[in-house]
């Protein structure tokens, strides 16, 4: 076995990169899809629920009242154009690719070419379906801060040191 | 110090390790319908362990599972086998260490949990591994990950399950980000198997109960916090001396703070949410003793930190306690389940090294011997830089040891910065900083925090 697959402690996945939440506070890669919530720029109240398949780049986009968004109608919407540029910013531009099974023809990936080459497709627009569980996932995640801190000893942290890579 | 006892070879180590090996080949195809070889990895284990208390139930799980009928029970006792390797492993890495630095260590021993009654979300977490299990790691994929997010949701706001529901939550993100399995171009065969053990072994009611043993009342001199994180959690870690008040044998101690957090929370972000639970903190930033009254401490020398039993004392020197203090502080012992080689992190005050830098790698030659310096483990939101470690002429230290060797992970340095002789701490900007990119870091991680807390505040409970 090699030096990395005998490391009790190597970091299998790099920490998100900081980035500025106020427009997209919520982005990830899962399930898969590239998925999150995207404030809206007029309703304080309101925020879309934006998804991309893997693979397909079946896109869906609606607010967290399940009202459809008027711009992604047959092309990806600015929402989904935002969530594409705060993914690569949270986790790169190589990442994401790579999850969305991209592939950029010359050079490395960028928020721009992901956008473009999935968009060059003609991707279908995807059914609404997902946004439910998108949308009780940002819930989940906006629970975290809600957690009560401990000062009772975490062993099991010992396997999550930090490393000074990012994504 | 005896720098050369870290190079030379262990007995036993390697074949203990071989087993362990056998075992994890044998998850990363999946216990569902074992193949030969994995049967061979199964079967080695029980071997290694036929010495034990263990072996006649080890034995039993590994021929069950080799015949694909293994049940929870089983899987439970594998686990249980790895860790006592593994346990066996620690013993020997740290009794090499004691030698090698002229340490003492306790014996007190660490008492026993009381069995407990098994609580339903624990069974929810074994049933969840045990399908884990079965798939091995080149079989996951979302819908065998999706089913832990529902445990852990549950888990993590009850303290007396916050151990196992860190872990997990912590593991299946790692396999998420690598589904599917049958895509993976390599596996980290060793973690995996350290993480799906502890956490199967963590389901067991009681297991994860470390219960104070006793107080403590004297002066706390710190010598540098360690920090830990992943994507929704992180752990600082200050080690320190504890100096008793009528001057008992003072004793290698630390004080712990964790959280859960939003994976958007980062660097900075990681010391401000951890900051206002641990006035040790901000005392570490200043340079400043404690005096303790009454703190609660574990048999392992933790203390179960609580601002109420702490005051700030008199200025104290990190270096200077590390030259001092150190040498004639006794460490803990480690908890039964807690011996993991991954869990040794022994405080140690390094001179008169030569720093060399080679592929990128930095190591200390201490009389001659290479002792790897673990650079990548200091927090990116601090003052101090493997450049200034490369630079230093002395260095406080946790000792580790992992994939095979020991190394140092630098907690603080003396070095020279234009001519002048100065201290430079991984954990400097822990207690808040004046450092022009730590304020700036600090301002991008209060507003990231707003902004969450804002949409808490208008989403959430609706």
């Amino acid at each position: 076995m090699s030096d990395w697959e005998r490391s009790s402690t190597e970091r299998v996945i790099a920490p998100a990169r900081p980035r500025k939440l106020a427009k997209v506070p919520f982005v990830e890669l899962a399930d898969g899809r590239l998925q999150g919530v995207v404030s809206s720029g007029s309703d304080i109240e309101r925020v879309y629920v934006s998804s991309v398949l893997v693979g397909t780049y079946a896109f869906a986009c609606s607010t967290n009242n399940n009202r459809p968004c008027g711009g992604a109608r047959g092309s990806f919407c600015n929402h989904i154009r935002a969530l594409i540029s705060e993914a690569v910013l949270q986790y790169g531009a190589e990442r994401v690719a790579r999850y969305l099974r991209v592939e950029t023809v010359d050079g490395e990936p960028s928020a721009q070419t992901i956008a473009d080459v999935m968009s060059n497709t003609r991707p279908s627009q995807g059914d609404t379906k997902a946004a439910a569980p998108v949308f009780s996932r940002f819930l989940r995640h906006l629970a975290y801060l809600e957690l009560a801190p401990s000062t009772a000893p975490l062993p099991e942290m010992q396997w999550f040191p930090p490393t000074r890579g990012v994504a | 110090m005896r720098a050369d006892l870290l190079s030379e070879p262990i007995a036993g180590l390697d074949e203990a390790l071989a087993a362990v090996d056998g075992f994890d080949q044998a998850l990363v195809a999946g216990l569902l319908r074992p193949q030969p070889a994995q049967a061979a990895g199964l079967t080695e284990l029980a071997h290694a362990v036929a010495g034990t208390p263990l072996a006649a139930r080890v034995a039993e799980a590994a021929e069950k599972t080799a015949a694909g009928a293994a049940s929870e029970d089983h899987f439970i006792a594998l686990a249980a086998a790895r860790t006592a390797l593994l346990g066996s492993v620690h013993d020997a890495l740290v009794s090499r260490l004691d030698e090698a630095f002229g340490r003492t260590r306790s014996e007190e021993t660490a008492p026993q949990a009381a069995e407990r009654q098994a609580a339903n979300l624990l069974v929810a977490a074994r049933s969840w591994l045990s399908d884990l299990a079965r798939s091995g790691w080149q079989g996951i994929d979302h819908d065998v990950i999706s089913g832990s997010a529902q445990v852990v949701s549950a888990m993590l706001p009850d303290p007396a399950l916050r151990r196992l529901a860190t872990l997990l939550d912590g593991f299946a993100a790692e396999l998420a980000a690598s589904c599917p399995g049958t895509s993976l171009e390599r596996v980290p065969v060793r973690r995996w198997g350290d993480l799906w053990s502890r956490a199967m072994l963590l389901t067991l009611p009681g297991a994860a109960e470390e219960p104070a043993t006793g107080t403590a009342t004297g002066r706390l001199l710190p010598l540098g916090v360690d920090l830990q994180e992943h994507a929704t959690a992180v752990q600082a870690q200050v080690h320190a001396v504890f100096e008793p008040v009528g001057g008992a044998v003072s004793r290698v101690v630390r004080a712990s703070v964790s959280v859960p957090k939003p994976d958007t929370v980062v660097g900075a972000g990681l010391w401000q949410l951890l900051r206002p639970h641990m006035s040790l903190l901000a005392a570490l930033g200043e340079g400043r003793s404690m005096d303790l009254v009454g703190m609660p401490v574990t048999a392992e020398g933790d203390l179960v930190w609580s601002d109420e039993q702490a005051r700030p004392g008199e200025p104290a020197d990190a270096f200077a306690t590390a030259r001092v203090a150190l040498p004639t502080a006794t460490d803990a012992v480690t908890a039964p389940l807690d011996r993991h080689p991954a869990r040794i992190a022994v405080p140690v005050f390094l001179e008169g090294y030569v720093a060399q830098t080679d592929d990128d790698a930095l190591s200390f030659a201490v009389a001659g011997h290479p002792l790897i310096v673990d650079t990548d483990r200091i927090p990116s939101a601090g003052p101090l830089t493997p450049e200034a470690v490369a630079a230093s002429g002395a260095c406080i230290g946790l000792l580790r040891w992992d994939a095979g060797t020991y190394r140092v992970q630098p907690l603080a340095v003396e070095t020279t910065v234009r001519k002048k002789a100065v201290a430079i701490h991984a954990g400097g900007w822990a207690g808040g900083t004046t450092d022009k990119a730590g304020v700036k870091a600090e301002k991008a991680a209060t507003d990231a925090v707003a902004v969450l807390r804002e949409r808490a505040g208008r989403l959430l409970r609706k």
